[in-house]
C-alpha cells in the first residue's frame, strides 16, 4: 500500500513536470502554429543549467556554482530563453517543416554537447549529486517526494494560470490571428515574426523550467534522459489532449504518461528479460500508434480548442 | 590524410545522395518533410538481410566480398521497400491528404510512422548489429595515399549508374515527366490530365527503392542496425535542402557535400560532434540561400 502510494506520488510529479513542457509546446504549436521538434533540447538546457548553477564545486567540473535552488530555476529559465531566442532568430522565418527539421537538429546537437563537453556536463556518465531542495531538512525521501509534489502543483498551477491570462489578452489573440491568417494579421500592422519569436521563446522557457524542476527532483541527469522519444511523447500528449486547449493538454499529459508507465510495467512483467529491447520497442510503437491514430481519427484531440466568438457578435 | 578523408566523404556522400533523392522528391511532390523516410533506409537494409540469410551472400566474386545473391537481395529489398513506402502512404498519409489535413499534420504523422517503423525492426531483429558477409577484404590503393575497399568502389559505381538512369527516367519517360509536372504545380498537372494519385504512388515506390539501396550500401560498409536510418536523417534533409528541393542533380551534389563536410570536419573538430555537421551546414544554407544550390527561387 505504501509502495503504491509512493509510486503515485512519483507518477503525478512526473506528469506535472511533463505537463509544463506540454503547456509550453501548446503555446508554440496549439496557439501559434510553430512546429518545435526539438523540445527535448530546451528541456535538457534547463536541466543542465540548473545542475551547474546549484551543484557544489567538484574536481573535474569547471563551472559548478553551488548557488541556492531558486537561482538554479531562474538561471535555467534565462539560459533556455536566450538559447531559444538565438535559435528563433535563425529559424523562425522558415516554412513550417523546415522549422521542424532545424529544431530537431538543434536537439540532436544539444545532446551531443551534453555527451562530449565532459567538464561542464559530466559527459555520458551523467551529472550526479544535484542538490534537492530541503532534502536534508525534511529527513526522509518519502517526505521530500510529497513536499516536491506540492511544489510542482503550485508551479504547474501558476504556469497554467499565467498562460490562460496571456492567451486571453490582446497578445494571445494576435497569436491566433497569425496562425489562422498571417496575411490578414500583417495587414493589420502586427509583426508576425516578432509575435512568433515571442511565443517560441516563452514556450521554450517553460520547457527549460520543467527541465530544471526535473533535475532538482531526481538529483541526477544524464544525456540519456534527453533522447528524441521524449519530444514525441510530448507531441502525443498535446495532440491527444487537444492542441489549443491548455486543460486538454494537461489531460493528454496524464493519459499518455499513464499509457507509457502502464505499458512499461506490463512489459517488465510479461516480457522475459532476454527480450528487454523488444519490450522497450513495443512501448515506443504504442506511442507512435497513439500519435498517428489520434491524427487520423480525432485530430481535434480529447477536448479540442474552444470556439472563440467575439463578444460584439451579438450586436448584429 | 586529406585525400583519404575526401574519398571517405565521397563514399558517405553517395549513400546520403540515394536517400536524399527520396526526401527531395517528397518535399517537392508530396509537399511535406517526411521524417519516416530515413526508416525506409533501415528497412531496405533489413529486408536484404532476410534474403541474404536464406540464400547466403554468395561466393565472393572477383575482388568483392559477395556474389550475385547479394545483388539479387538488394533488388528484392528495393522492390519490397518501395511497396512498404506505398503501404505506409495508403495507411496514413493518403488518409490525411483526403481529410484535408494541413501539411504539418503530415509531418507529425511521419514522426509517428517513423517511431513505429524503427521499433518494429527492433521487435523483429533485436537491437544488435548484423553483417551481410564475414569475408575479409584488402583495401586497394586507388590513388596515391587513398585506400578503398573493392565493395566501396562497387557502391560508388552502382550509385553513379542508378542516378544516371533515374535522370534519364525523369527527363524522358511519361511518368517521369508527370512527376516533374506535379512538382511544378499540382493543380496545373491535374488540369493536363495527369493522374495525381498515380504520380504520388510512383514517387513513394521510387524513393523507397532508392532508400533501400542506400540501406544495403550502409550494410556493406560495414553493418546494419536499427538506428542506421535515424543516424542518417539530418544528413538526408541537409543534402536535399542544400542541393535545392526537387532537383535530382541537387540532391546528389548536396549528398556529396554533406558527406564531405562530415568526413572533413573530423580533421578540425572533436569527432564526437561529427553528426552535428550536416545540421550546421543546413542552418547555413537556410540562412544564406534557402532555395538551395540548384533550386528555383520560391
Amino acid at each position: 500500500m505504501i509502495g503504491l502510494a509512493s509510486y503515485l506520488v512519483f507518477f503525478f510529479s512526473i506528469v506535472l513536470i511533463l505537463g509544463i513542457v506540454a503547456l509550453g509546446l501548446n503555446l508554440q504549436w496549439g496557439y501559434t502554429g510553430l512546429f518545435n521538434a526539438g523540445i527535448v533540447g530546451f528541456y535538457a538546457i534547463g536541466a543542465y543549467t540548473h545542475a551547474i548553477v546549484t551543484s557544489p564545486a567538484k574536481a573535474g567540473m569547471i563551472a559548478n556554482l553551488g548557488l541556492p535552488w531558486a537561482f538554479g530555476i531562474a538561471g535555467a529559465m534565462v539560459t533556455t530563453a536566450f538559447a531559444a531566442w538565438l535559435v528563433g532568430l535563425v529559424t523562425i522565418r522558415l516554412r513550417g517543416d523546415y522549422l521542424a527539421i532545424s529544431t530537431y537538429g538543434i536537439a540532436v546537437s544539444i545532446q551531443l554537447v551534453t555527451l562530449n563537453l565532459e567538464s561542464l556536463t559530466g559527459g555520458p556518465n551523467g551529472f550526479p549529486g544535484i542538490p534537492r531542495p530541503l532534502f536534508t531538512t525534511l529527513g526522509s525521501p518519502a517526505l521530500f517526494n510529497i513536499f516536491f509534489l506540492g511544489v510542482l502543483v503550485v508551479v504547474t498551477g501558476l504556469v497554467y494560470w499565467g498562460l490562460e491570462r496571456i492567451l486571453r489578452s490582446p497578445w494571445g489573440r494576435v497569436l491566433k490571428a497569425i496562425r489562422e491568417d498571417e496575411t490578414a494579421a500583417v495587414a493589420l500592422g502586427k509583426s508576425a515574426l516578432r509575435f512568433r519569436l515571442e511565443a517560441f521563446v516563452i514556450g521554450s522557457t517553460l520547457m527549460g523550467l520543467a527541465g530544471a524542476l526535473y533535475a532538482s527532483y531526481i538529483g541526477f541527469v544524464s544525456p540519456y534522459d534527453f533522447v528524441p522519444i521524449l519530444t514525441f511523447q510530448i507531441w502525443a500528449m498535446v495532440i491527444v489532449g487537444g492542441s489549443g486547449n491548455n486543460l486538454g493538454v494537461l489531460l493528454g499529459t496524464l493519459l499518455v504518461w499513464a499509457i507509457w508507465a502502464a505499458s512499461g510495467v506490463a512489459v517488465t512483467k510479461l516480457v522475459p528479460a532476454a527480450y528487454a529491447a523488444q519490450g522497450g520497442a513495443l512501448q515506443v510503437i504504442l506511442i507512435g500508434l497513439v500519435l498517428v491514430l489520434a491524427l487520423l481519427f480525432r485530430p481535434r484531440g480529447l477536448l479540442g480548442e474552444a470556439a472563440t466568438v467575439s463578444r460584439h457578435a451579438a450586436d448584429d | 590524410m586529406l585525400a583519404q578523408s575526401l574519398a571517405d566523404g565521397i563514399l558517405t556522400g553517395a549513400i546520403i545522395a540515394l536517400g536524399a533523392i527520396g526526401v527531395s522528391l517528397g518535399l517537392q511532390i508530396l509537399r511535406f518533410a517526411n521524417f519516416a523516410h530515413a526508416e525506409l533506409v533501415t528497412w531496405g537494409g533489413y529486408l536484404a538481410l532476410v534474403f541474404v540469410t536464406f540464400a547466403g551472400p554468395g561466393t565472393p566474386t572477383g575482388p568483392f566480398s559477395f556474389g550475385w545473391q547479394l545483388i539479387a537481395a538488394m533488388l528484392l529489398a528495393a522492390v519490397l521497400t518501395g511497396g512498404l513506402a506505398w503501404l505506409v502512404d495508403r495507411l496514413v498519409f493518403s488518409r490525411l491528404r483526403r481529410s484535408g489535413a494541413q501539411p504539418l499534420s503530415m509531418v507529425f504523422a511521419s514522426f509517428g510512422a517513423a517511431l513505429v517503423m524503427r521499433h518494429v525492426v527492433v521487435l523483429i531483429w533485436g537491437s544488435g548489429s548484423y553483417f551481410y558477409t564475414s569475408e575479409l577484404q584488402i583495401a586497394l590503393e586507388v590513388l596515391p595515399g587513398v585506400r578503398m575497399l573493392p565493395d566501396q568502389l562497387f557502391i560508388l559505381g552502382l550509385t553513379l549508374l542508378v542516378v544516371t538512369g533515374l535522370h534519364l527516367y525523369l527527363t524522358h519517360s511519361r511518368t517521369g515527366m508527370a512527376m516533374r509536372a506535379m512538382a511544378e504545380s499540382p493543380a496545373l498537372a491535374r488540369v493536363c490530365g495527369i493522374e495525381v494519385e498515380a504520380v504520388v504512388r510512383w514517387t513513394w515506390i521510387l524513393s523507397g527503392a532508392l532508400a533501400a539501396m542506400a540501406g544495403v550500401f550502409m550494410g556493406l560498409s560495414p553493418q546494419i542496425h536499427p538506428e542506421m536510418g535515424l543516424s542518417l536523417m539530418l544528413a538526408l534533409f541537409a543534402a536535399a535542402i542544400l542541393g535545392g528541393v526537387g532537383s535530382l542533380v541537387g540532391a546528389v551534389v548536396g549528398g556529396l557535400l554533406v558527406g564531405l563536410a562530415e568526413n572533413l570536419s573530423v580533421l578540425f573538430v572533436d569527432p564526437g560532434y561529427k553528426t552535428a555537421m550536416p545540421f550546421l551546414l543546413l542552418l547555413l544554407v537556410l540562412a544564406v540561400r534557402p532555395q538551395g544550390l540548384f533550386g528555383d527561387k520560391a
